[in-house]
């Protein structure tokens, strides 16, 4: 029956629904991955911002890389997306990205400081946009077992030691110490680049654009080689199909090999998760034939052209690119800084064991050996173009479905069809 | 509970006057049409409109993904899927990743249904019998199709993985570690064998349902009869039981054709592309890769469409032949 009381009751049911959600002037959305507490002092920094800001709310939506790589480009694609994200296909999402400049409050600070990394960010050579900037410099390179060479009694290879020596070395390392392997690489085309370039691939012609050459084909041969003769851990490349990312650094982690070719930004994780287990260090990129180099990276925060709150999105930008929000950004985070005025006076590193301050300062010093081929290749729109096949087809060759003649060929097929429907 | 009879019946006067009007308009005959076009409008925008983009998407190239700014290539994409210079040898074709993926879904239907069908019905004869904890049993094997998929994978990946179980296994036996998900022979092996596993109490079930719906008298007379086991199970059992056997049969090949979301998390498709499978091809070549051919993943699709309704004529003429052998019996 209806009563009075049933009425009230319903009353204030209702009464409770129909209380507006507490909204802020703007909500700003950023989509963050990171690989050791990157989003979280992000987090710290926008607390600080939104109590200089009232009424402007960040809400840091801490994601996996992988919905970086595969989830965020449909998303942009179809109109929808964040306001800010933390990306590292720089060029790739370039038409995705809003020029902040009009919401910045010094301009030339910004040219000043991220000058030489902004047009990596540009969709054109001509455009003097500002859409974001890079929130850490990153620089592929190996890390090594030391604790293993000693134990093997091997000497390490010398700083300008051949990628060849290095194999060698750490051949002997994993027979006396009975590891899994001698060593791995992550699986990745980037990662892949860099010692193709050493062996004298160019990766780009004289027009910009692709070119499988022999250098190439040198680095393709010697990298399936060295799964077939048990040097490389076959599990990494091996272990999977098409071109997905799989890292070798949890093999490092677990003593399963002597040395692996990762990226700078695995230094927080090591020296969090090997703590005094072994002792590791970072070592310059081995050479080949024609460099001694690894390529150049980072990730990026950027400004997304699905923001309805431009203004704001700009001011929280600028906000993080000011020199003492960047610097207690890159001193937590414990990356190499994009920021030309930090990396001149250097950062302070006061979480960072010994081992981890030598590894920075050796992933610092190595940026001076980048090849140039290194940073065209970064900073190229197509580049997965050439890096996604790579994985497929050297995959293939090394798991016997084809020889590494017919690998060239076909990741030439694939890089083309790649890059003409990309043009389309 | 009166007031809320009420309450519902007053809500649902508010509508005749409604309905009245759509009687007046369609007519008796056709008053359903407006009843079920709820329905029909939730399936036409969800699944019609969706079959229909695809075509878009397959007829068009370019890597943008708002149908209207791609440009139209007609059958290019299904020209790009079939191109080969020699048919007899995959690595000629141009996506050769493509037809290593239609030979890998192929040849792991026809094993794994094979034996799924086998193992679920030798299962469901054993489970049907008075065996002691046949409630255990009955619930032992329907337990892995609950689990989620991924979840499946997770758990046998941990067991196969180098530094899995099986290989601590081996070594502490003083046998060599075997690469059981880095060896394509292997790879290929645990994804079949999963996959039983995972879903093979679902199919045990059905034709469990079908044993159970067999007359008993039908088994008394054969015992009277004097009929040896082999013979009733061959005379009477697989007989009675055929429909169900179809059904399985068929929702079995379509699932196996369908496979995707265990071997991914199990092998990645790997190594090399040992066990990639259709599906697997159409995520990666769609999503995965960071140049989305969202046109050559939508041609492929569709192939694998043309092959699913292959499949469904296929079930609906054996289940029209088993039904008329029902009614000649």
């Amino acid at each position: 029956m209806v009563t009075p009381v049933f009425c009230l009751r319903l009353a204030a049911i209702a009464a409770a629904i129909s209380i507006p959600v507490v909204s802020h002037a703007a909500d700003i959305r950023v989509m963050c991955y990171q690989d050791g507490i990157e989003c979280t002092v992000t987090a710290e920094l926008a607390k600080k911002f939104e109590a200089a800001n009232p009424g402007t709310k960040v809400i840091i939506d801490v994601v996996p890389y992988k919905t970086i790589v595969e989830q965020l480009p449909v998303q942009l694609a179809a109109g929808q997306g964040p306001d800010i994200a933390r990306v590292t296909d720089l060029g790739g999402l370039s038409k995705h990205y809003m020029d902040i400049s009009a919401h910045v409050k010094d301009r030339a600070y910004w040219e000043a400081n991220f000058g030489g990394t902004l047009p990596w960010l540009r969709p054109s050579a001509t455009d003097r946009g500002i859409y974001g900037f890079m929130s850490q410099l990153t620089m592929t390179g190996p890390y090594v077992n030391k604790t293993l060479f000693e134990q093997a009694k091997i000497p390490m290879p010398g700083p300008k030691a051949t990628w060849d020596e290095w194999v060698e070395a750490t051949r002997k390392v994993s027979k006396a110490t009975q590891t899994q392997a001698a060593l791995a690489w992550d699986r990745s085309g980037h990662r892949f680049a860099g010692p193709a370039i050493s062996y004298g691939a160019k990766i780009l012609d004289a027009k910009g654009e692709l070119v499988l050459d022999e250098g190439y084909k040198t680095a393709i041969n010697k990298f399936v080689g060295w799964h077939k003769d048990g040097a490389m851990l076959k599990e990494v490349w091996g272990g999977s199909g098409g071109s997905s990312y799989a890292d070798s650094i949890g093999e490092f982690k677990n003593g399963r090999v002597a040395m692996v070719l990762s990226g700078s930004w695995q230094i927080n994780r090591l020296q969090k998760d090997i703590g005094n287990a072994f002792d590791w260090v970072a070592v310059p990129n081995p050479c080949g034939p024609a460099a001694c180099t690894g390529i150049p990276g980072g990730a990026a925060w950027v400004a997304l052209k699905t923001s309805k709150s431009p203004k704001e999105v700009g001011m929280f930008l600028d906000f993080l690119a000011q020199e003492a929000n960047y610097a207690e950004f890159t001193s937590r985070t414990e990356n190499i800084p994009a920021h030309a005025g930090l990396a001149k006076k250097g950062v302070p590193y006061p979480t960072a064991t010994a081992g981890a301050r030598a590894a920075l300062a050796t992933f610092s010093a190595g940026v001076a050996n980048l090849a140039p081929a290194a940073y065209q290749f970064q900073g190229y729109r197509f580049n997965r173009a050439l890096m996604l096949p790579t994985v497929t087809r050297v995959t293939q060759a090394i798991v016997g479905e084809m020889s590494t003649d017919e690998a060239m060929i076909k990741i030439a097929a694939d890089m083309a069809d790649a890059v003409k429907q990309a043009q389309k | 509970m009166h007031w809320l009879t009420r309450l519902m019946g007053i809500f649902f006067n508010l509508f005749e006057p409604l309905f009245r009007l759509g009687q007046r308009v369609l007519g008796v005959s056709r008053i359903g049409w407006l009843f079920v076009a709820p329905n029909l409008m939730v399936f036409g925008l969800f699944t019609f409109l969706p079959i229909l983009i695809n075509f878009v998407y397959a007829a068009t190239g370019g890597v943008k993904l708002m149908p209207f700014e791609r440009p139209f290539t007609g059958v290019e994409n299904f020209g790009i899927l079939f191109e080969c210079r020699n048919y007899f040898d995959i690595q000629t074709c141009r996506k050769d990743v493509f037809w290593r993926a239609i030979f890998n879904t192929a040849k792991f239907s026809v094993i794994q249904v094979v034996l799924m069908v086998g193992f679920s019905l030798v299962t469901a004869l054993v489970l049907n019998r008075k065996i002691i904890g046949r409630g255990f049993w009955r619930g032992v094997f329907f337990y892995p199709v609950l689990l989620s998929p991924v979840v499946v994978a997770l758990i046998w990946k941990w067991l196969l993985q180098s530094q899995g179980v099986f290989n601590a296994a081996l070594v502490a036996t003083g046998n060599e570690p075997i690469g059981w998900l880095t060896d394509a022979g292997w790879a290929f092996f645990w994804t079949v064998f999963v996959s039983i596993w995972a879903h093979m109490g679902f199919y045990t079930l059905i034709l469990l349902a079908g044993l159970q719906a067999i007359p008993k008298d039908m088994y008394e007379a054969a015992e009277m009869d004097a009929a040896s086991p082999w013979r009733t199970l061959r005379r009477i059992t697989l007989p009675l039981l055929m429909p169900n056997l179809i059904v399985v049969l068929v929702l079995a090949m379509i699932r196996a054709v369908q496979i995707f979301d265990e071997v991914f998390v199990l092998t990645g498709g790997g190594p090399g592309s040992a066990t990639t499978f259709i599906v697997q091809f159409i995520y990666q070549t769609g999503f995965a890769e960071q140049i989305h051919l969202y046109g050559l993943a939508a041609a492929a699709s569709l192939v694998l469409a043309l092959g699913l309704m292959l499949l469904t004529f296929v079930q609906l003429r054996l289940t029209k032949a088993s039904e008329a052998g029902q009614r000649a019996r």
